[in-house]
């Protein structure tokens, strides 16, 4: 289900991948009209399909009776992307430096990284249960 | 757009042809088996093109990367061949860059295997 204003969309979904496609189209389509550019429309797209993919495989585990809660919206001056999960939630702070020489060839651990890369902010807060992560970018407006 | 693949033999080097996206489900499972199926029909040379593959997640990263190890783990060498800039810079960002051996031009990419 999801619903709409001039510039939020708010969605709660099923913990699957078509989930983290239907986000990570909605980002797409907010990114575009907010007439960023292509590349930066790109990134964040990647980083919020890394955020909602962390909230249905790493938070909610798939589990068919939780589900992810996405926000996202056009402030005017920023691009606030929030996704929150249900499940037990992990302290995505203290996650391995995928960057550090005794893990650059594990296949796994980038997701939080590359969300950090794409983005001016990202902050986590603990729910109960869950986790929500807030992607921000913030817009060109000189 | 989902991943396709294909594969053709030049010069006793096993071509990987991608093209679509590399992403957690559909894309990194297709790349795993890929990988497992030429190794065991024993074809440790294998360069993959990702020329056409213009979307790469951290999902799909990992995949390349455990591609990587389990064909050096085996005896072999796996080499990426005509990186989109997005995905040069995604392996730059992670610093996979320098690990993974990345060439531009196929037939030097061909020549460059060390044949037995």
């Amino acid at each position: 289900m999801a619903e709409s204003q001039a510039s939020r969309v708010s969605m709660t979904l099923d913990s699957s991948l078509d989930s983290v496609d239907r986000v990570e189209q909605a980002a797409e389509q907010l990114a575009k009209a907010a007439g960023i550019q292509e590349d930066d429309i790109y990134r964040i797209t990647m980083a919020v399909r890394e955020a909602a993919v962390n909230a249905v495989l790493h938070g909610n585990a798939y589990d068919p009776s939780k589900h992810i809660h996405a926000s996202l919206e056009n402030t005017g001056t920023s691009l606030v992307i929030r996704i929150a999960d249900e499940g037990k939630g992990v302290d995505l702070e203290k996650l391995p430096d995928p960057l550090a020489p005794e893990n650059l060839l594990r296949g796994s651990g980038r997701g939080i990284f590359l969300i950090r890369s794409f983005m001016d902010e990202v902050h986590f807060r603990h729910l109960h249960p869950g986790t929500e992560m807030t992607l921000i970018k913030h817009l060109d407006t000189k | 757009m989902s991943l396709k693949l294909s594969t053709r033999q030049v010069d006793g080097i096993t071509v990987l042809d991608l093209s679509g996206r590399i992403t957690l489900g559909d894309g990194s499972v297709k790349l795993r088996d890929a990988t497992r199926d030429l190794l065991s029909k024993g074809s440790k040379l294998i360069l993959l093109n990702l020329g056409d593959v213009n979307y790469i997640d951290s999902s799909g990263i990992g995949e390349l990367v455990s591609a990587y190890t389990t064909v050096r783990n085996q005896g072999g060498e796996l080499k990426l061949l005509n990186l989109t800039k997005k995905v040069h810079d995604l392996l730059q960002i992670t610093k996979l860059y320098t690990v993974f051996d990345v060439k531009d031009d196929e037939a030097s990419a061909i020549a460059s295997f060390a044949k037995t």
